[in-house]
């Protein structure tokens, strides 16, 4: 995604690699989330920024210095990252297994979230939802202003 | 072997499915040219039969032009995905109680997501085009569907409600339980979806990314050839997916009609109803038969009996069915009204699509933020309360609902009104 200079492909990118995370979760038996990352992140809130991103000049930012040649420090973080994971693999190398398909794929999947979020986690859930209108709201005052 | 039958399931369709798109395209002409008193396609087999595929073989054979500064990868991988992901939603639908390929417990959330994937297709393919038409054509398509999508997915929240289920399984058991189509009992619900998904599939009157007097051929300008055919396979195939949740939702997806009309034909166990889908069949098959000698050309009236032998042998299917085990008889007759209600549905969109002018870009996104947003939360939260008036007070499924509806048609007059002064204001004052 950080190496393509056309910023397009770059958004592409981005949208495989949510959708892959859509992945993880579906590999989780959480098909719940697994579909609202795929219908808000990639179907939502990415279809925005392709949206906007179409509409910039990409021909200047094509012909733009984007990146500092850092090789040095790049490749060292790479490197400590990929240890992490080869030493994570090999600490779970016993795990490494697809698990048998559930005789029974459990159905209340849809359910359960419900249930956490309207019983144990009722009040964040309603101070998130309250802090998501207040940011609608603003949004919508500041956009009335600048045409009035 | 459980994978057996879903693989046979998505091979069927993904081999039916374009020649349906061609007929689909055959039945638009026709009904245009009838809506518009003319005969429409009459050369190509008897009636324009053969049109679809003459059209197909046309499409393959044409040069293929990439243009000389586009995106080449992105200018490829576009109309790919819009395929796929119009062909990745049939997984879900539930054509009859058997032909499924997934019951999956989010079926619904998965259609409406893949679904709404179909816009990267239109969206990357525009902007990898290089032209300002196809750019211009790619954001009214996005701005369309985020606004659309939203009021569309209200509509449907208000049958979540009633149904308390997102697999398309479970939401048809539920309407045949409750004894009515949910399209009857929150008919403000399938209003809001009906204009909803023909704003989602880009048609007249919302097809704004594609206005041939404004945009040449909008997102697909460029496009020739066999990209050109894979845009409009995607484009048919989101209609036919967006009928069949239209019909699986509000009007009882393989339910008969008249399910509980159990009148038997004297002698036999077979009911008046159930033998009417092979009644009807045979009938147009004599009806094509009848029609064969008058055909001018030999080979015409070859396959006008070719066409009159094909409707027989569905109406043998069908008729032979009843006598089969009840399982068999409910998975072909649930197929075949399950299809007839999608039918029936895109024959509504094509009467729409003659019937209204084309919105101009301010007025469909004011019909959408203004009109349809606020009228489909209205109608949930009425729903909300007819589940409460029905689990605590006992009301019936439908007298429950009868407020809600009153309400909500209230709420949509008065931002009709509210609304009609401003929609002129806005043309005197010439902005």
């Amino acid at each position: 995604m950080v190496t393509r200079r056309n910023i397009v492909h770059g958004a592409v990118f981005l949208i495989t690699t949510l959708l892959s995370t859509a992945g993880i979760f579906l590999l989780l038996e959480a098909e719940f989330l697994f579909i609202v990352q795929v219908i808000l992140y990639v179907g939502g809130i990415m279809v925005l920024f392709v949206f906007v991103i179409m509409l910039v000049n990409l021909d200047v930012s094509m012909r733009q210095v984007q990146f500092n040649r850092q090789w040095f420090v790049a490749g060292a973080l790479a490197l400590v990252l990929a240890a992490q994971f080869l030493f994570a693999i090999w600490a779970g190398r016993g795990a490494l297994r697809l698990p048998a398909m559930a005789a029974e794929i459990s159905p209340k999947n849809t359910e359960a979230v419900a249930d956490a979020l309207f019983s144990h986690y009722m009040l964040p859930f309603e101070i998130a939802s309250i802090l998501l209108l207040v940011a609608m709201i603003g949004a919508v005052v500041m956009a009335k202003r600048r045409v009035g | 072997m459980p994978f057996v039958l879903p693989v046979l399931y998505a091979v069927v369709i993904v081999a039916v499915l374009p020649l349906l798109a061609g007929y689909i395209v055959l039945m638009e002409r026709k009904v245009m040219a009838d809506m518009q008193a003319r005969l429409g396609p009459m050369r190509v087999g008897p009636h324009g039969l053969l049109q679809p595929i003459a059209d197909a073989v046309k499409l393959l054979l044409k040069e293929d032009i990439i243009p000389d500064k586009a995106d080449r990868l992105m200018f490829w991988f576009a109309p790919l995905v819009s395929v796929t992901m119009a062909l990745l939603a049939y997984s879900a639908l539930a054509i009859g109680p058997v032909f499924q390929i997934a019951d999956l417990n989010i079926g619904l959330l998965f259609i409406l997501a893949i679904s709404s994937l179909g816009i990267y297709g239109i969206v990357l393919g525009g902007w990898a085009s290089n032209s300002h038409y196809s750019l211009l054509g790619a954001l009214r398509s996005a701005a369309q569907l985020v606004s659309y999508e939203t009021a569309a997915g209200l509509g449907l929240i208000s049958v979540l409600l009633l149904a308390g289920s997102l697999s398309m399984k479970d939401i048809v058991q539920a309407q045949s339980d409750q004894g009515v189509w949910f399209g009857f009992s929150v008919p403000f619900g399938f209003f809001i979806y009906l204009v909803g998904s023909i704003a989602e599939t880009n048609r007249a009157p919302f097809d704004l990314p594609e206005a041939e007097s404004e945009l040449v051929a909008g997102y697909m300008t460029e496009y020739s050839g066999f990209r050109w055919s894979l845009y409009f396979l995607a484009e048919y195939a989101n209609m036919v997916v967006v009928a069949g949740i239209a019909t699986t939702l509000f009007l009882g997806g393989w339910l008969r009609p008249g399910a509980r009309y159990h009148e038997h034909i004297p002698g036999t166990g077979v009911e008046w109803l159930d033998a009417l889908p092979a009644l009807l069949t045979l009938g147009v098959a004599l009806y094509s038969l009848s029609l064969a000698p008058k055909q001018p050309v030999k080979i015409q009236k070859i396959v006008m009996v070719l066409v009159a032998l094909l409707c027989l042998g569905v109406a043998g299917v069908l008729g032979g069915s009843l006598f089969a085990p009840p399982a068999v008889m409910q998975g072909i007759h649930g197929a075949f009204w399950f299809m007839a209600k999608v039918f029936a549905y895109i024959y509504a969109f094509l009467w729409i699509r003659f019937t209204f002018p084309r919105y101009r870009f301010d007025q469909l996104m004011r019909l959408g933020w203004r009109f349809l947003i606020p009228l489909a939360l209205v109608n949930v939260i009425g729903v909300g309360v007819a589940i409460v008036l029905r689990q605590q007070f006992a009301w019936g499924p439908i007298v429950s609902l009868i407020p809600t509806t009153l309400g909500t048609l209230g709420v949509a007059m008065l931002l009709a009104k509210d609304d009609a002064p401003t929609a002129t204001a806005h043309l005197v004052d010439g902005e």
